[in-house]
Protein backbone atom coordinates (compact mmCIF):
# COMPACT_ATOMS: atom_id res chain seq x y z
CA UNK A 1 0.00 0.00 0.00
CA UNK A 2 2.82 2.63 0.81
CA UNK A 3 4.11 2.32 -2.21
CA UNK A 4 1.24 2.23 -4.19
CA UNK A 5 1.09 4.60 -7.34
CA UNK A 6 -1.01 7.13 -8.70
CA UNK A 7 -2.20 4.77 -11.18
CA UNK A 8 -2.96 1.79 -9.01
CA UNK A 9 -6.39 3.17 -7.11
CA UNK A 10 -9.92 3.09 -8.01
CA UNK A 11 -10.60 6.91 -9.35
CA UNK A 12 -12.54 9.25 -6.87
CA UNK A 13 -12.01 10.58 -3.09
CA UNK A 14 -13.75 7.10 -2.31
CA UNK A 15 -12.86 4.44 0.21
CA UNK A 16 -14.62 0.77 0.18
CA UNK A 17 -15.94 -0.92 3.54
CA UNK A 18 -15.98 -4.81 2.51
CA UNK A 19 -14.10 -6.99 0.13
CA UNK A 20 -16.45 -8.36 -2.24
CA UNK A 21 -20.12 -7.68 -1.67
CA UNK A 22 -21.81 -6.72 1.43
CA UNK A 23 -24.13 -9.85 2.03
CA UNK A 24 -26.22 -10.19 5.05
CA UNK A 25 -24.04 -7.33 7.10
CA UNK A 26 -26.54 -7.11 9.59
CA UNK A 27 -26.62 -10.71 10.78
CA UNK A 28 -22.85 -10.98 10.38
CA UNK A 29 -21.04 -10.10 13.49
CA UNK A 30 -18.35 -7.63 13.01
CA UNK A 31 -15.31 -9.86 13.72
CA UNK A 32 -16.47 -12.46 10.79
CA UNK A 33 -17.37 -9.69 8.64
CA UNK A 34 -14.63 -9.11 5.62
CA UNK A 35 -13.85 -5.60 6.16
CA UNK A 36 -10.96 -3.92 3.59
CA UNK A 37 -7.84 -2.64 5.10
CA UNK A 38 -9.35 0.69 4.35
CA UNK A 39 -12.34 0.28 6.94
CA UNK A 40 -12.12 2.19 9.82
CA UNK A 41 -12.49 -1.14 11.67
CA UNK A 42 -9.57 -2.20 10.98
CA UNK A 43 -7.47 0.98 12.72
CA UNK A 44 -6.88 1.04 15.98
CA UNK A 45 -7.61 4.26 17.55
CA UNK A 46 -6.03 3.38 21.30
CA UNK A 47 -3.34 5.63 21.45
CA UNK A 48 -5.99 8.59 21.38
CA UNK A 49 -6.97 7.42 24.74
CA UNK A 50 -5.74 9.23 28.35
CA UNK A 51 -8.03 7.41 30.15
CA UNK A 52 -9.71 3.91 29.56
CA UNK A 53 -13.16 2.44 30.84
CA UNK A 54 -12.45 -0.60 32.82
CA UNK A 55 -15.04 -3.32 33.28
CA UNK A 56 -16.52 -4.93 36.53
CA UNK A 57 -18.48 -7.98 35.14
CA UNK A 58 -18.91 -8.43 39.64
CA UNK A 59 -21.77 -5.21 39.56
CA UNK A 60 -23.25 -5.30 35.58
CA UNK A 61 -27.25 -5.59 35.27
CA UNK A 62 -26.39 -5.96 32.04
CA UNK A 63 -29.17 -2.77 30.78
CA UNK A 64 -27.27 -2.13 27.86
CA UNK A 65 -26.92 1.97 28.62
CA UNK A 66 -23.56 1.53 27.48
CA UNK A 67 -23.92 -0.11 24.80
CA UNK A 68 -26.10 2.22 23.15
CA UNK A 69 -24.52 5.82 24.20
CA UNK A 70 -21.20 4.97 23.14
CA UNK A 71 -20.33 6.86 20.49
CA UNK A 72 -17.76 4.85 18.92
CA UNK A 73 -19.43 1.47 18.91
CA UNK A 74 -16.99 -0.09 21.11
CA UNK A 75 -19.05 -1.77 23.86
CA UNK A 76 -19.02 -5.35 22.94
CA UNK A 77 -22.26 -7.33 23.69
CA UNK A 78 -23.66 -10.21 22.63
CA UNK A 79 -26.96 -11.82 23.26
CA UNK A 80 -27.61 -8.86 25.23
CA UNK A 81 -24.78 -9.86 27.51
CA UNK A 82 -22.47 -7.01 28.22
CA UNK A 83 -19.19 -8.53 27.82
CA UNK A 84 -16.22 -5.86 27.61
CA UNK A 85 -15.07 -2.80 25.46
CA UNK A 86 -13.55 -2.78 22.41
CA UNK A 87 -10.03 -1.47 23.62
CA UNK A 88 -8.24 -0.62 19.40
CA UNK A 89 -12.04 1.80 19.21
CA UNK A 90 -12.43 2.87 22.43
CA UNK A 91 -11.14 6.69 22.48
CA UNK A 92 -11.53 7.00 26.35
CA UNK A 93 -14.78 9.50 26.42
CA UNK A 94 -16.11 7.90 29.53
CA UNK A 95 -19.62 8.61 28.84
CA UNK A 96 -20.33 4.36 29.37
CA UNK A 97 -19.02 5.30 32.80
CA UNK A 98 -21.57 8.01 33.03
CA UNK A 99 -24.36 6.17 31.48
CA UNK A 100 -23.89 3.17 34.08
CA UNK A 101 -26.88 3.02 36.36
CA UNK A 102 -25.86 0.63 39.29
CA UNK A 103 -23.91 1.33 42.07
CA UNK A 104 -20.85 1.03 42.36
CA UNK A 105 -20.75 1.66 38.57
CA UNK A 106 -19.50 -1.67 36.63
CA UNK A 107 -17.63 0.81 34.21
CA UNK A 108 -15.02 3.72 35.67
CA UNK A 109 -12.05 5.50 34.03
CA UNK A 110 -8.50 5.01 34.96
CA UNK A 111 -5.15 5.97 33.73
CA UNK A 112 -4.05 4.26 30.27
CA UNK A 113 -1.69 2.24 31.99
CA UNK A 114 -3.41 1.25 35.14
CA UNK A 115 -3.52 -2.45 35.73
CA UNK A 116 -6.86 -3.91 35.52
CA UNK A 117 -6.67 -6.75 37.84
CA UNK A 118 -5.12 -4.27 40.75
CA UNK A 119 -7.96 -1.33 40.20
CA UNK A 120 -10.85 -4.24 40.00
CA UNK A 121 -9.13 -5.54 43.12
CA UNK A 122 -9.72 -2.29 44.88
CA UNK A 123 -13.06 -1.05 43.10
CA UNK A 124 -15.33 0.93 45.12
CA UNK A 125 -17.99 0.13 47.41
CA UNK A 126 -21.89 0.92 47.36
CA UNK A 127 -22.55 4.59 48.16
CA UNK A 128 -25.50 5.53 50.20
CA UNK A 129 -27.71 7.29 48.42
CA UNK A 130 -28.41 11.05 49.43
CA UNK A 131 -31.75 11.39 51.64
CA UNK B 1 -43.91 7.01 -12.55
CA UNK B 2 -44.62 7.80 -15.59
CA UNK B 3 -44.19 11.04 -17.97
CA UNK B 4 -45.23 12.58 -20.43
CA UNK B 5 -43.31 13.46 -23.98
CA UNK B 6 -43.00 16.38 -25.84
CA UNK B 7 -43.79 16.65 -29.75
CA UNK B 8 -41.37 19.19 -30.74
CA UNK B 9 -40.81 20.80 -34.36
CA UNK B 10 -37.74 20.55 -36.33
CA UNK B 11 -37.62 24.30 -36.01
CA UNK B 12 -38.00 25.69 -31.92
CA UNK B 13 -37.48 29.43 -31.36
CA UNK B 14 -35.77 29.40 -27.92
CA UNK B 15 -33.04 31.19 -25.49
CA UNK B 16 -30.62 29.77 -24.95
CA UNK B 17 -31.54 29.41 -21.08
CA UNK B 18 -34.59 27.25 -22.47
CA UNK B 19 -32.42 25.19 -24.85
CA UNK B 20 -30.29 24.15 -21.96
CA UNK B 21 -33.41 23.45 -19.78
CA UNK B 22 -34.88 21.58 -22.79
CA UNK B 23 -31.90 19.44 -22.53
CA UNK B 24 -31.93 18.41 -18.86
CA UNK B 25 -35.49 17.56 -19.89
CA UNK B 26 -34.55 15.12 -22.46
CA UNK B 27 -31.69 13.67 -20.54
CA UNK B 28 -34.23 12.45 -18.27
CA UNK B 29 -32.08 13.93 -15.22
CA UNK B 30 -32.59 12.51 -11.76
CA UNK B 31 -31.95 15.31 -9.44
CA UNK B 32 -31.60 19.19 -10.13
CA UNK B 33 -30.47 20.88 -6.81
CA UNK B 34 -30.98 24.47 -7.52
CA UNK B 35 -30.62 28.09 -6.50
CA UNK B 36 -31.74 30.70 -8.98
CA UNK B 37 -29.45 33.74 -10.12
CA UNK B 38 -29.55 36.12 -13.03
CA UNK B 39 -29.23 35.09 -15.63
CA UNK B 40 -28.99 31.36 -15.07
CA UNK B 41 -32.24 31.52 -13.34
CA UNK B 42 -34.93 30.31 -16.40
CA UNK B 43 -32.35 27.13 -16.76
CA UNK B 44 -33.77 25.51 -13.26
CA UNK B 45 -37.19 27.45 -13.40
CA UNK B 46 -37.10 25.53 -17.22
CA UNK B 47 -36.90 22.57 -15.21
CA UNK B 48 -38.94 22.98 -12.60
CA UNK B 49 -42.24 23.99 -14.81
CA UNK B 50 -41.30 20.76 -16.87
CA UNK B 51 -41.44 18.67 -13.34
CA UNK B 52 -44.66 20.68 -12.70
CA UNK B 53 -46.07 19.64 -15.93
CA UNK B 54 -45.17 15.91 -15.64
CA UNK B 55 -42.57 16.38 -18.59
CA UNK B 56 -39.58 15.12 -16.36
CA UNK B 57 -39.96 12.68 -13.09
CA UNK B 58 -36.90 13.96 -11.44
CA UNK B 59 -36.90 15.39 -8.29
CA UNK B 60 -36.41 19.44 -8.48
CA UNK B 61 -34.02 20.10 -4.82
CA UNK B 62 -35.09 24.22 -3.79
CA UNK B 63 -31.65 25.26 -1.43
CA UNK B 64 -30.78 27.83 0.60
CA UNK B 65 -27.55 28.82 -1.76
CA UNK B 66 -25.40 27.93 -4.32
CA UNK B 67 -23.05 26.10 -2.18
CA UNK B 68 -26.18 24.37 -0.90
CA UNK B 69 -27.28 23.41 -4.23
CA UNK B 70 -23.83 21.87 -5.99
CA UNK B 71 -23.43 19.69 -2.38
CA UNK B 72 -26.80 18.73 -3.24
CA UNK B 73 -26.14 17.94 -6.71
CA UNK B 74 -22.35 15.62 -5.18
CA UNK B 75 -24.91 14.36 -2.87
CA UNK B 76 -27.14 12.91 -5.31
CA UNK B 77 -24.60 12.15 -7.64
CA UNK B 78 -22.83 9.75 -4.73
CA UNK B 79 -25.72 8.28 -4.42
CA UNK B 80 -25.96 7.23 -8.23
CA UNK B 81 -28.12 10.06 -9.94
CA UNK B 82 -27.76 11.70 -13.06
CA UNK B 83 -27.10 15.14 -12.00
CA UNK B 84 -27.66 19.05 -13.13
CA UNK B 85 -27.98 22.85 -12.14
CA UNK B 86 -27.25 26.28 -13.35
CA UNK B 87 -25.59 28.85 -11.70
CA UNK B 88 -23.32 32.43 -12.98
CA UNK B 89 -21.47 35.32 -11.15
CA UNK B 90 -21.80 35.83 -7.75
CA UNK B 91 -23.40 32.07 -7.22
CA UNK B 92 -20.93 30.65 -9.27
CA UNK B 93 -18.32 32.27 -6.80
CA UNK B 94 -20.11 30.82 -3.59
CA UNK B 95 -20.14 27.22 -5.37
CA UNK B 96 -16.82 27.31 -5.81
CA UNK B 97 -15.71 25.46 -2.61
CA UNK B 98 -18.02 22.80 -3.61
CA UNK B 99 -16.65 22.51 -7.94
CA UNK B 100 -13.31 21.81 -6.28
CA UNK B 101 -15.08 18.63 -4.19
CA UNK B 102 -17.13 17.34 -7.32
CA UNK B 103 -14.16 17.28 -9.70
CA UNK B 104 -11.98 15.46 -7.21
CA UNK B 105 -15.28 12.82 -6.25
CA UNK B 106 -14.85 12.21 -9.93
CA UNK B 107 -18.50 12.55 -10.00
CA UNK B 108 -20.37 13.46 -13.73
CA UNK B 109 -22.45 16.44 -13.18
CA UNK B 110 -23.23 18.96 -15.76
CA UNK B 111 -23.15 22.85 -14.72
CA UNK B 112 -24.84 25.31 -16.70
CA UNK B 113 -22.88 28.97 -16.44
CA UNK B 114 -24.54 31.98 -17.81
CA UNK B 115 -21.47 34.04 -17.95
CA UNK B 116 -21.84 36.96 -15.81
CA UNK B 117 -19.38 39.63 -14.26
CA UNK B 118 -18.43 39.54 -10.56
CA UNK B 119 -19.06 42.53 -8.71
CA UNK B 120 -17.93 45.06 -7.82
CA UNK B 121 -19.50 47.17 -9.50
CA UNK B 122 -22.41 44.87 -9.68
CA UNK B 123 -22.81 43.78 -12.97
CA UNK B 124 -25.86 40.95 -14.32
CA UNK B 125 -24.07 41.44 -17.72
CA UNK B 126 -22.11 39.26 -19.58
CA UNK B 127 -18.15 38.62 -19.20
CA UNK B 128 -16.46 35.43 -18.37
CA UNK B 129 -14.96 36.33 -15.29
CA UNK B 130 -16.66 33.85 -13.36
CA UNK B 131 -15.98 31.01 -16.09
CA UNK B 132 -12.18 32.07 -15.87
CA UNK B 133 -12.45 31.80 -11.79
CA UNK B 134 -13.24 28.34 -11.77
CA UNK B 135 -11.28 27.40 -14.81
CA UNK B 136 -8.68 25.29 -12.88
CA UNK B 137 -11.38 23.62 -10.55
CA UNK B 138 -10.83 20.09 -12.38
CA UNK B 139 -13.64 20.40 -14.60
CA UNK B 140 -14.54 19.60 -18.09
CA UNK B 141 -15.72 23.07 -19.48
CA UNK B 142 -17.18 23.84 -23.15
CA UNK B 143 -18.69 26.76 -24.27
CA UNK B 144 -21.34 27.66 -26.27
CA UNK B 145 -21.44 30.17 -28.49
CA UNK B 146 -25.17 30.14 -29.68
CA UNK B 147 -28.40 28.94 -28.33
CA UNK B 148 -28.13 25.64 -30.75
CA UNK B 149 -24.93 25.64 -28.99
CA UNK B 150 -25.98 25.15 -25.53
CA UNK B 151 -28.84 22.80 -26.49
CA UNK B 152 -26.27 20.36 -27.99
CA UNK B 153 -23.14 20.79 -24.97
CA UNK B 154 -25.48 20.23 -22.57
CA UNK B 155 -26.26 16.81 -24.19
CA UNK B 156 -22.89 15.57 -25.15
CA UNK B 157 -21.85 16.90 -21.51
CA UNK B 158 -23.65 14.12 -20.13
CA UNK B 159 -22.32 11.74 -22.68
CA UNK B 160 -18.50 12.15 -21.94
CA UNK B 161 -19.27 13.44 -17.89
CA UNK B 162 -20.59 9.84 -17.40
CA UNK B 163 -18.69 7.77 -19.16
CA UNK B 164 -16.42 5.31 -16.92
CA UNK B 165 -13.20 6.27 -18.00
CA UNK B 166 -14.13 9.93 -18.12
CA UNK B 167 -16.19 10.07 -14.56
CA UNK B 168 -15.16 14.35 -14.38
CA UNK B 169 -18.30 16.86 -13.93
CA UNK B 170 -18.35 18.99 -17.12
CA UNK B 171 -19.38 22.88 -17.46
CA UNK B 172 -21.51 24.55 -20.30
CA UNK B 173 -21.05 27.77 -20.48
CA UNK B 174 -22.75 30.12 -22.67
CA UNK B 175 -22.82 34.11 -22.82
CA UNK B 176 -25.33 35.72 -20.12
CA UNK B 177 -28.40 37.35 -21.98
CA UNK B 178 -26.20 37.47 -25.74
CA UNK B 179 -26.64 34.06 -25.75
CA UNK B 180 -28.89 33.28 -22.49
CA UNK B 181 -31.69 35.60 -23.20
CA UNK B 182 -31.57 35.37 -27.28
CA UNK B 183 -34.21 33.29 -28.69
CA UNK B 184 -33.21 32.06 -32.13
CA UNK B 185 -34.58 29.29 -34.09
CA UNK B 186 -32.94 25.43 -33.08
CA UNK B 187 -33.11 22.43 -34.35
CA UNK B 188 -33.79 20.01 -31.47
CA UNK B 189 -33.16 16.23 -31.63
CA UNK B 190 -36.73 14.48 -30.84
CA UNK B 191 -36.97 13.18 -27.11
CA UNK B 192 -36.26 9.30 -27.96
CA UNK B 193 -33.63 10.34 -30.29
CA UNK B 194 -31.67 13.17 -27.49
CA UNK B 195 -32.23 10.31 -24.80
CA UNK B 196 -31.26 7.44 -26.49
CA UNK B 197 -27.77 9.32 -27.03
CA UNK B 198 -27.08 10.55 -23.81
CA UNK B 199 -28.28 7.14 -22.96
CA UNK B 200 -29.18 5.61 -19.67
CA UNK B 201 -27.07 6.64 -16.54
CA UNK B 202 -24.51 3.64 -15.86
CA UNK B 203 -23.80 3.83 -11.79
CA UNK B 204 -20.47 3.77 -10.49
CA UNK B 205 -19.24 3.23 -7.12
CA UNK B 206 -22.58 4.54 -6.52
CA UNK B 207 -23.45 5.19 -2.32
CA UNK B 208 -27.08 3.09 -3.28
CA UNK B 209 -25.24 -0.03 -3.95
CA UNK B 210 -26.02 -1.33 -0.56
CA UNK B 211 -23.90 -4.57 -1.70
CA UNK B 212 -20.85 -2.76 -2.06
CA UNK B 213 -21.03 -0.07 0.52
CA UNK B 214 -18.44 2.85 -0.28
CA UNK B 215 -17.32 5.74 1.67
CA UNK B 216 -17.22 9.22 -0.64
CA UNK B 217 -15.32 12.26 0.02
CA UNK B 218 -12.81 10.72 1.97
CA UNK B 219 -9.26 12.79 3.59
CA UNK B 220 -6.26 12.18 2.58
CA UNK B 221 -2.96 14.37 3.61
CA UNK B 222 0.40 14.41 2.25
CA UNK B 223 0.24 10.53 1.95
CA UNK B 224 -2.41 10.32 -0.85
CA UNK B 225 -3.81 13.61 -2.07
CA UNK B 226 -1.13 13.79 -4.34
CA UNK B 227 -1.58 10.78 -6.62
CA UNK B 228 -5.46 11.46 -6.28
CA UNK B 229 -4.86 14.68 -7.90
CA UNK B 230 -2.03 13.29 -10.42
CA UNK B 231 -4.52 10.59 -12.04
CA UNK B 232 -7.44 13.38 -12.66
CA UNK B 233 -4.77 15.17 -14.10
CA UNK B 234 -4.02 12.21 -16.03
CA UNK B 235 -7.34 11.32 -16.89
CA UNK B 236 -8.01 14.83 -18.03
CA UNK B 237 -4.91 14.73 -20.47
CA UNK B 238 -4.79 11.56 -21.69
CA UNK B 239 -8.30 9.95 -21.50
CA UNK B 240 -10.86 12.99 -21.74
CA UNK B 241 -9.88 14.71 -25.03
CA UNK B 242 -10.39 11.30 -27.18
CA UNK B 243 -13.63 10.74 -25.42
CA UNK B 244 -15.13 13.92 -25.99
CA UNK B 245 -13.84 13.90 -29.85
CA UNK B 246 -15.43 10.72 -29.95
CA UNK B 247 -19.14 11.98 -28.50
CA UNK B 248 -18.73 14.66 -30.60
CA UNK B 249 -18.32 11.96 -33.88
CA UNK B 250 -21.41 10.49 -32.21
CA UNK B 251 -23.62 14.07 -32.19
CA UNK B 252 -23.06 14.35 -35.78
CA UNK B 253 -23.61 11.33 -37.08
CA UNK B 254 -27.18 11.86 -35.11
CA UNK B 255 -27.80 15.54 -35.73
CA UNK B 256 -25.32 16.48 -38.69
CA UNK B 257 -23.99 19.18 -36.76
CA UNK B 258 -20.18 19.13 -36.34
CA UNK B 259 -18.30 19.92 -32.86
CA UNK B 260 -14.67 20.42 -32.46
CA UNK B 261 -12.45 21.22 -29.44
CA UNK B 262 -11.24 24.34 -31.47
CA UNK B 263 -13.81 25.63 -33.75
CA UNK B 264 -11.55 27.12 -36.95
CA UNK B 265 -13.18 29.74 -39.54
CA UNK B 266 -11.24 30.67 -42.27
CA UNK B 267 -7.74 29.56 -41.11
CA UNK B 268 -6.86 27.76 -44.03
CA UNK B 269 -4.97 30.14 -45.91
CA UNK B 270 -5.51 32.79 -43.11
CA UNK B 271 -2.24 35.24 -41.88
CA UNK B 272 -3.96 36.88 -39.09
CA UNK B 273 -6.44 35.45 -36.90
CA UNK B 274 -8.61 36.28 -33.22
CA UNK B 275 -8.98 33.56 -30.53
CA UNK B 276 -11.98 34.16 -28.96
CA UNK B 277 -14.94 32.43 -26.89
CA UNK B 278 -18.78 33.00 -26.48
CA UNK B 279 -20.80 34.99 -28.62
CA UNK B 280 -17.96 36.99 -29.59
CA UNK B 281 -17.03 33.80 -31.54
CA UNK B 282 -19.23 34.47 -33.98
CA UNK B 283 -19.16 38.65 -34.75
CA UNK B 284 -15.32 37.87 -35.27
CA UNK B 285 -16.50 35.17 -37.88
CA UNK B 286 -19.03 38.01 -39.97
CA UNK B 287 -16.03 40.73 -39.50
CA UNK B 288 -13.39 38.05 -40.37
CA UNK B 289 -15.13 37.46 -43.77
CA UNK B 290 -15.55 41.22 -44.66
CA UNK B 291 -12.13 41.75 -44.00
CA UNK B 292 -11.18 38.97 -46.68
CA UNK B 293 -12.87 41.59 -49.22
CA UNK B 294 -10.41 43.82 -47.98
CA UNK B 295 -7.77 42.07 -48.96
CA UNK B 296 -6.93 40.91 -45.16
CA UNK B 297 -6.31 37.07 -45.01
CA UNK B 298 -8.37 36.92 -41.38
CA UNK B 299 -9.25 33.86 -39.58
CA UNK B 300 -11.27 33.06 -36.44
CA UNK B 301 -10.42 30.37 -34.15
CA UNK B 302 -13.18 29.79 -31.02
CA UNK B 303 -12.09 28.11 -28.10
CA UNK B 304 -15.03 24.78 -27.51
CA UNK B 305 -13.34 23.32 -25.04
CA UNK B 306 -11.46 25.51 -22.38
CA UNK B 307 -10.71 22.56 -19.87
CA UNK B 308 -8.92 19.91 -21.05
CA UNK B 309 -7.08 23.21 -23.14
CA UNK B 310 -6.93 21.62 -26.49
CA UNK B 311 -2.57 22.76 -26.36
CA UNK B 312 -1.44 20.92 -29.67
CA UNK B 313 -4.98 21.56 -31.88
CA UNK B 314 -3.77 24.92 -30.99
CA UNK B 315 0.06 24.89 -31.61
CA UNK B 316 -0.76 23.01 -34.92
CA UNK B 317 -3.75 25.77 -36.01
CA UNK B 318 -1.87 29.02 -35.12
CA UNK B 319 2.00 27.81 -36.21
CA UNK B 320 1.94 29.50 -39.67
CA UNK B 321 -0.22 32.31 -38.62
CA UNK B 322 1.70 35.69 -38.77
CA UNK B 323 -0.20 37.37 -36.26
CA UNK B 324 -2.61 36.18 -33.51
CA UNK B 325 -5.04 38.38 -30.96
CA UNK B 326 -5.77 36.56 -28.07
CA UNK B 327 -9.29 38.11 -26.66
CA UNK B 328 -10.11 37.78 -22.99
CA UNK B 329 -13.28 38.98 -21.74
CA UNK B 330 -12.28 38.81 -18.23
CA UNK B 331 -10.24 41.81 -15.67
CA UNK B 332 -7.02 40.22 -15.58
CA UNK B 333 -6.46 41.45 -12.14
CA UNK B 334 -2.70 42.16 -12.63
CA UNK B 335 -1.28 39.58 -15.57
CA UNK B 336 -2.10 38.97 -18.70
CA UNK B 337 -5.22 37.25 -20.37
CA UNK B 338 -5.72 33.87 -19.39
CA UNK B 339 -6.61 33.24 -23.23
CA UNK B 340 -3.11 35.18 -24.22
CA UNK B 341 -1.02 32.94 -21.61
CA UNK B 342 -2.37 29.28 -22.84
CA UNK B 343 -1.87 30.48 -26.83
CA UNK B 344 1.70 31.70 -25.42
CA UNK B 345 2.26 28.52 -23.84
CA UNK B 346 0.81 26.34 -26.34
CA UNK B 347 3.73 27.70 -29.06
CA UNK B 348 6.00 28.91 -27.19
CA UNK B 349 8.72 25.91 -27.52
CA UNK B 350 7.71 25.75 -31.15
CA UNK B 351 9.57 27.43 -33.97
CA UNK B 352 6.43 29.57 -34.49
CA UNK B 353 7.20 32.93 -35.33
CA UNK B 354 3.45 33.88 -34.66
CA UNK B 355 3.26 37.43 -33.08
CA UNK B 356 0.44 37.60 -30.36
CA UNK B 357 -1.31 39.87 -28.49
CA UNK B 358 -3.92 40.36 -26.49
CA UNK B 359 -6.79 42.48 -25.95
CA UNK B 360 -9.14 42.67 -22.66
CA UNK B 361 -12.41 43.11 -23.65
CA UNK B 362 -16.68 43.34 -23.47
CA UNK B 363 -16.27 43.54 -19.62
CA UNK B 364 -19.74 43.79 -17.94
CA UNK B 365 -21.57 43.31 -20.96
CA UNK B 366 -19.73 46.32 -22.71
CA UNK B 367 -20.51 45.49 -26.46
CA UNK B 368 -17.61 44.15 -28.84
CA UNK B 369 -18.85 46.08 -32.20
CA UNK B 370 -17.51 45.20 -35.88
CA UNK B 371 -15.83 48.25 -35.95
CA UNK B 372 -13.72 46.90 -32.67
CA UNK B 373 -13.07 43.72 -34.63
CA UNK B 374 -12.28 45.48 -38.01
CA UNK B 375 -9.76 48.28 -36.23
CA UNK B 376 -8.15 45.09 -34.24
CA UNK B 377 -7.36 43.23 -37.62
CA UNK B 378 -6.59 46.24 -39.24
CA UNK B 379 -3.82 46.18 -36.21
CA UNK B 380 -2.65 42.27 -36.76
CA UNK B 381 -2.20 43.07 -40.42
CA UNK B 382 0.06 45.70 -39.70
CA UNK B 383 2.02 43.56 -37.03
CA UNK B 384 2.18 41.01 -39.79
CA UNK B 385 3.94 43.44 -42.10
CA UNK B 386 6.12 44.67 -40.26
CA UNK B 387 6.99 40.91 -38.41
CA UNK B 388 7.57 43.08 -35.21
CA UNK B 389 4.14 43.95 -32.72
CA UNK B 390 3.83 47.54 -33.01
CA UNK B 391 1.72 47.90 -29.90
CA UNK B 392 2.21 46.77 -26.37
CA UNK B 393 1.26 43.08 -25.48
CA UNK B 394 -1.86 43.89 -24.00
CA UNK B 395 -4.48 46.30 -24.62
CA UNK B 396 -7.87 47.19 -23.63
CA UNK B 397 -10.44 47.73 -26.01
CA UNK B 398 -14.18 49.45 -25.63
CA UNK B 399 -13.41 51.35 -22.45
CA UNK B 400 -13.41 55.30 -22.72
CA UNK B 401 -10.71 57.42 -21.47
CA UNK B 402 -6.83 57.54 -22.67
CA UNK B 403 -5.74 54.57 -23.97
CA UNK B 404 -4.82 51.55 -21.78
CA UNK B 405 -2.02 49.45 -22.95
CA UNK B 406 0.57 47.39 -20.64
CA UNK B 407 3.26 45.00 -21.11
Amino acid sequence: MANTGWDEFEIGAMLRTFEGEAGDIAGTRQEDRHYTENSSFCASVADWRIEKPVYNKDFCIDCQFCWVYCPDVSIISRDKKMIGVDMDHCKGCGICVEVCPTNPKSLLMFPEQADEETVIASWPTKEDKEK
Amino acid sequence: MAFDKLELNETEVWDGNHAAAQALRQAQVDVVSAYPITPSTAIVEGYAKFKSDNLVEGEFVMVESEHAAMSGCIGAAAAGGRVATATASQGLALMAETLYQASGMRLPIVLNIVNRALAAPLNVNCDHSDMYMVRDSGWIQFDAFNPQEAYDLNLIAFKVAEDHDVRLPVVVNQDGFLTSHTAQGIHPLSDDDAFNFVGEYKPMNDMLDFEHPVTHGVQTEEDWHFEHKARQHADTMNIVPGKIDAVFAEFEKLSGRKYNQIEEYNMDDADVAVVCMGSSVETAREVAGEMREKGIKAGVVGIRVLRPFPFAKIADVLKDIKAVAALDRSAPGGAAGALFNEIAGSLFNTDSKMLLSGYIYGLGGRDLTKKHLVDLYTELQANADAGKLLTQQQQFIGVRGPKLAFL
